[in-house]
């Protein structure tokens, strides 16, 4: 299998803090992966990198065996890429139904010159809504983006992110404020969308549902990777036993 | 019509087609341009220029239109650096240096503007339907640009950058398309004023003048192509029609302005269509 996504000894320090430390790994076409470890361990830093939103010191990012580490968030979503921001950033004044087909059309938006020369909507109207349809969002296309409570615009998000047709998708706690409940449903779509094909990249507070779907957990601390593999086997590891204990998570009660 | 009709009508559309272009960046894309009236008056200095040299109305307003969105490019390329708020800074910083530097010009008349202008031969009349044909293509173009793909990424880089580039929307790209288009029309809409006048001043294009053309976008509804053409014709009337506005027009135009982010931020275009709904609903 070949490698989706690739990181090769990626370093960034912010003053003294050395937040990212020689990152290493690779994620084949198709796989499930978690990446987690206790607050501060430098996921988020390392979630932005891997989007383009922060250059790294050192090392490479690589899409499908292409090298993006140059490139731009924009340009990395056309390299098969799509990412969910922690923080919902649904376009408020759209409806839900255009905040879609925008991702949809993305064919018809790589440059402002291509763009202008389109106007045609409808196979995109078709397309987001079956996406739509696919995370539980059906009968709200007509309304506001910004007039949704969070539970549906965590899939709202997740649906732009499906609409770019990506072969990676990067989700950045895609529970985090959501109900039991909710979080369950939301896992269940996560599941669905992996089986279609596409690689899944979990970053995740809520380590009881990312046991559930993750086929391999990625644990970082102070920066580094101290455990990769199996989920099971990866939490048995003493040393990520340490390191969670240690940072003063308690699993179960976050996200 | 009488010549002073003649000249009222050219004049709304001059600012019609100025009101429609900032609105497309402002409006469309979200940019804050507080320096419009610098493109427009490096456009009606190009073609104040070509005209006294070359004669030629087309040549004249081909240097009006790439003088306006080669300066706007430039200023665009501002945008990509600075936040909004400022980006409005930024462009009004811009419209004084222009304003400024055209004052101490001697090439360019310094504080005694360009007189003298050749005439197009069209007659007063025939420049004004000519203005009157670039306005319509103007508004044309807008609600072309608004309906496209290209006006609904706008939308989106207007409303959150960082979203639009997670659907593969390269912000800045779409920024300096923005500008390039509003400050080309900008700029074509300088070479029909200096057509009309044959007289052009640094003072014309000052601060407070872009001010007034944001005024007609904000009161028309920010990113209603429909509203801004028709605060763009009320707000140029007003002070014809009435004296007291005429006399005390900055105030008269500050108070409106006031008045609509304070009661109705989305302008008359809001309004309207509140109205609308209204009177359906009952």
């Amino acid at each position: 299998m070949s490698a989706a996504l690739a990181l090769d000894d990626v370093a960034i320090r912010f003053g003294g803090v050395q937040a990212v430390d020689g990152v290493s790994f690779t994620v084949d076409q198709g796989d499930f992966v978690g990446l987690i470890g206790p607050n501060g361990a430098g996921k988020t830093t390392l979630i932005r990198i891997i989007a383009g939103l922060l250059r790294p010191d050192r090392g490479r990012v690589r899409l499908s065996d292409i090298d993006v580490t140059a490139d731009a968030t924009a340009a990395r979503v056309r390299q098969g890429l799509a990412l969910t921001h922690q923080i919902v950033r649904p376009f408020r004044a759209m409806t839900v139904l255009d905040n879609v087909v925008l991702g949809a059309g993305y064919r018809h938006t790589s440059n402002p010159f291509r763009a202008m020369m389109h106007v045609a909507r409808r196979r995109e109207n078709e397309r987001a809504a079956h996406i739509l349809g696919r995370v539980g969002l059906s009968g709200t296309e007509g309304k506001l983006a910004g007039s949704l409570p969070l539970g549906q615009m965590k899939r709202l998000e997740l649906a732009r992110a499906l609409a770019v047709d990506p072969r990676v998708i990067l989700l950045d706690e895609p529970l985090a404020g959501l109900n039991r409940t909710e979080a369950s449903k939301q896992v269940e779509t996560i599941g669905e969308v992996h089986v279609q094909g596409i690689t899944v990249v979990l970053v995740e507070h809520n380590l009881e549902e990312v046991m559930r779907v993750c086929r391999r957990l990625i644990v970082l601390n102070n920066g580094q990777v101290i455990g990769d593999g199996e989920p099971r086997q990866v939490m048995a590891d003493p040393v990520v036993h340490d390191a969670y204990v240690g940072g003063g998570m308690v699993n179960h009660a976050e996200g | 019509m009488s010549a002073y009709d003649v000249s009222i009508v050219s004049i709304i559309g001059i600012n019609v087609i100025l009101a429609v272009s900032l609105n497309l960046i402002s409006g469309f894309c979200g940019q804050i341009s507080l320096g419009h009236g610098a493109f427009f008056g490096a456009g009606a200095y190009a073609a104040a220029l070509t005209m006294v040299g070359s004669g030629s109305v087309a040549l004249a307003i081909v240097a009006a239109l790439v003088t306006g969105s080669v300066l706007g490019i430039i200023v665009g390329f501002a945008s990509l650096r600075v936040r909004t708020d400022f980006l409005a800074v930024t462009t009004i910083g811009v419209n004084f240096l222009f304003v400024g530097f055209v004052r101490k010009q001697s090439w360019l008349g310094g504080e005694m503007g360009i007189s003298g202008i050749p005439a197009t031969g069209l007659g007063a009349a025939g420049n004004m339907t000519m203005i009157l044909l670039f306005a319509v293509a103007t508004i044309a173009l807008s609600f072309y640009v608004g309906r496209s793909w290209m006006g609904f990424a706008f939308r989106a880089v207007g409303e959150d950058e960082g979203a639009a580039a997670t659907l593969g929307i390269n912000a800045g790209a779409y920024k300096l398309a923005a500008f390039g288009i509003g400050t080309a029309l900008a700029g074509v809409a300088g070479g029909l004023y200096a057509f009309f006048t044959q007289f052009i001043t640094p003072d014309a294009f000052d601060f407070i003048f872009s001010v007034m053309l944001m005024a007609m976008v904000v009161i028309g509804g920010i990113g209603s192509t429909w509203g801004v053409v028709v605060a763009a014709v009320g707000l140029t009337l007003l002070p014809e029609a009435i004296r007291f506005v005429n006399d005390y027009r900055l105030l008269v135009f500050g108070g409106l302005l006031v008045l609509v982010i304070r009661l109705a931020p989305g302008g008359l275009a809001t309004l309207m269509q509140n109205l609308f709904l209204r009177a359906r609903r009952s």
